[in-house]
């Protein structure tokens, strides 16, 4: 399998802090990747390097062999390396469908186009056509802000895939779902992006979620990675019992059960 | 240039009706409708900057730097040209805001205010204090001629009325294609995500710039027409007391079409006339008053009252729903 992605010691400190050390990742063409890790393990400040959001303080990102550390943001997503947010960044006045045509006319034009009309039947079928395969195209009239937060992640995520990235960074694409719909949320998630080729990451804290998506996991703990292997061995991993997981995970598991902390 | 909307369509129906009205209309009407038509752009040009989310405060410094271009071509060279008067305002505004453009790119909000208002008040200063340039005085222009042709004194208004009213309604259309281009679209988005649009791939502050840019040059074009339809400039025109003013006319009118700004310029002159005559000493409590009425109860403008769709919200919807109705039944 090809690499699209690797990162060689990539550290990012602010003043004495170390919000993120030692990382060395490789990320596999359309595999299906999950990050595990409490909250302030590192994660979100990994996916913000690497989209070139935060520039790391020490260390390297490749991509394809290319070195990309301390690129633009719009340059790498341009690149092909694209991120949805924790928290959707939508724009919230527009309908959803404007939202994602605005998408789409960016991620078409590489240079400004000032004359010519956005709105064409082609470009709306599309905008249509990709609200569909995250199956929320009846909300496509409706303003943002009158939309519930799992169609805002949703929106959120299909902006992110409007360019056809070649990875895909999904930060806590479940969080602020109810526990009821996070499965449903996932399942069409996965499917809309597996008809890609697209490496797809997404940060969880749902275990049961990561064991059933991904096949692969990456445990991050205090800045730093502290497994990396399939999800089967990295959640029975004890570091990671100890200090990510918890000790029982299922939701009908007997001890202590660790419903989606989000 | 093909699919023309139903604005661009209402434009191009517009322009002989306009130009029927200073024909037919009395004279002290028609001189409103002529220097409205100056101003009037301007005050497009801050439109479109809301649009994107940016207030300016200092629009005067284009209207101004396309007024000075006009005037100083006349009062140097002796050029009275109305074409070529126009392209070096377009080429004087454009040239000063590409290079402003890069300082006042970096801010947003209430410093991109502040910002636009300060360069205006530098121009402003450095022309009244200049005696060369008539001062506090400003100077005349010499009178419009037409690629070698000089109307002769009765019909001079008409012409350059007529003149005026064309590049005008030009203006105004292409601002409204800008404003339905991708472009345009981030300059929404501007307006309400920055992050994200990096996220798209397009730098914001880039975005910022050609806005500013188009904004400028639209302005520029406003004060040469305005400098050639009064015969005379000054440097009140970039005065921040004249730059509020088409802010003041961005919210009076509405920022939902390019029509709003045009027909709110020509508004406000009447409101200022009729508040000039009923309360010569204190007509800015009227003006003022109109002001608050219009935020509190109109907050989108006097065009929330024409337009169906209701301003801004659904524009886009509006249209999108238009250009897919035909093929009918969609899930």
């Amino acid at each position: 399998m090809t690499v699209v992605l690797e990162t060689r010691g990539l550290e990012k400190r602010f003043d004495a802090v170390v919000a993120a050390r030692d990382i060395n990742a490789e990320i596999f063409e359309s595999e299906v990747l999950g990050i595990i890790g409490s909250n302030g393990a590192g994660k979100t400040t990994f996916v913000n390097m690497v989209t070139g959001y935060l520039q790391p303080s020490s260390g390297q990102i490749l991509y394809r062999g290319r070195d990309i550390t301390g690129m633009e943001t719009r340059d790498i997503t341009r690149l092909g390396i694209c991120r949805s947010f924790q928290i959707p960044q939508l724009f919230l006045e527009l309908t959803a469908l404007d939202n994602v045509l605005i998408a789409l006319s960016v991620a078409r034009e590489r240079r400004p186009v000032l004359f010519r009309p956005v709105v064409t039947r082609e470009i709306v079928d599309e905008a249509l056509e990709l609200l569909a395969k995250f199956r929320i195209e009846h909300v496509a009239h409706q303003e943002v802000t009158a939309l519930p937060q799992g169609v805002r992640k949703l929106i959120d995520i299909a902006m992110a895939t409007v360019a056809n990235p070649d990875l895909l960074f999904l930060d806590e694409p479940t969080s602020g779902v109810s526990a009821e719909e996070k499965m449903d949320m996932m399942e069409v998630l996965i499917s809309a992006l597996q008809s890609t080729n697209t490496a797809v990451l997404f940060i969880e804290h749902d275990m049961e979620i990561i064991e059933r998506f991904s096949p692969r996991v990456m445990a991050f703990y205090e800045g730093t990675i502290l497994a990396d292997g399939p999800t089967a061995d990295v959640l029975r991993n004890e570091k990671v019992r100890e200090f990510v997981v918890g000790q029982e995970f299922h939701r009908n598991g007997t001890a202590a059960t660790m419903k989606g902390t989000a | 240039m093909n699919n023309l909307d139903r604005t661009e369509l209402g434009f191009i129906a517009a322009l002989p009706l306009l130009i029927a009205c200073g024909l037919l209309l009395p004279q002290w009407i028609v001189n409103y409708i002529h220097v409205s038509l100056g101003t009037g752009l301007v005050a497009l040009g801050v439109m479109v900057q809301m649009r994107a989310g940016l207030v300016s405060f200092g629009q005067g410094l284009y209207f101004c730097i396309g007024g000075y271009a006009a005037g100083l071509a006349g009062r140097l060279w002796g050029l009275s040209d109305f074409f070529l008067l126009i392209a070096l305002g377009i080429a004087a505004g454009l040239v000063v805001s590409f290079l402003l453009g890069f300082l006042l790119r970096r801010y947003r909000r209430i410093f991109y205010a502040m910002l636009s208002l300060a360069v205006s008040m530098i121009l402003f200063g450095l022309l009244s204090s200049s005696e060369e340039l008539g001062s506090t005085d400003g100077f005349n222009l010499p009178a419009t001629s037409y690629l070698g042709w000089l109307p002769g004194q009765s019909v001079s208004g008409d012409v350059l009325y007529v003149a005026t009213c064309i590049p005008t309604v030009i203006c105004a259309i292409l601002l409204h294609r800008f404003l339905r281009s991708p472009m345009g679209y981030v300059g929404e988005a501007l307006r309400e995500n920055e992050i994200r649009i990096e996220y798209l791939g397009m730098s914001a502050r880039k975005a910022v710039h050609i806005i500013y840019v188009i904004a400028a040059v639209v302005s520029s074009i406003g004060g040469v027409l305005w400098a050639m339809a009064l015969g005379h400039i000054d440097p009140e025109m970039t005065n921040w007391v004249t730059s509020a003013q088409f802010v003041f006319i961005a919210i009076l009118s509405g920022i939902g079409n390019v029509a709003a700004p045009l027909f709110g310029t020509l508004l406000l002159e009447f409101i200022r006339v009729y508040a000039v005559e009923i309360a010569p000493d204190s007509w800015h409590i009227i003006v003022g008053s109109v002001m608050l009425l219009i935020i509190v109860f109109l907050p989108r403008g006097l065009w929330s009252l024409v337009s169906s769709n209701n301003g801004l919200k659904n524009k886009f919807t509006h249209r999108v729903k238009a250009a897919s109705e035909p093929e009918g039944a969609r899930s």
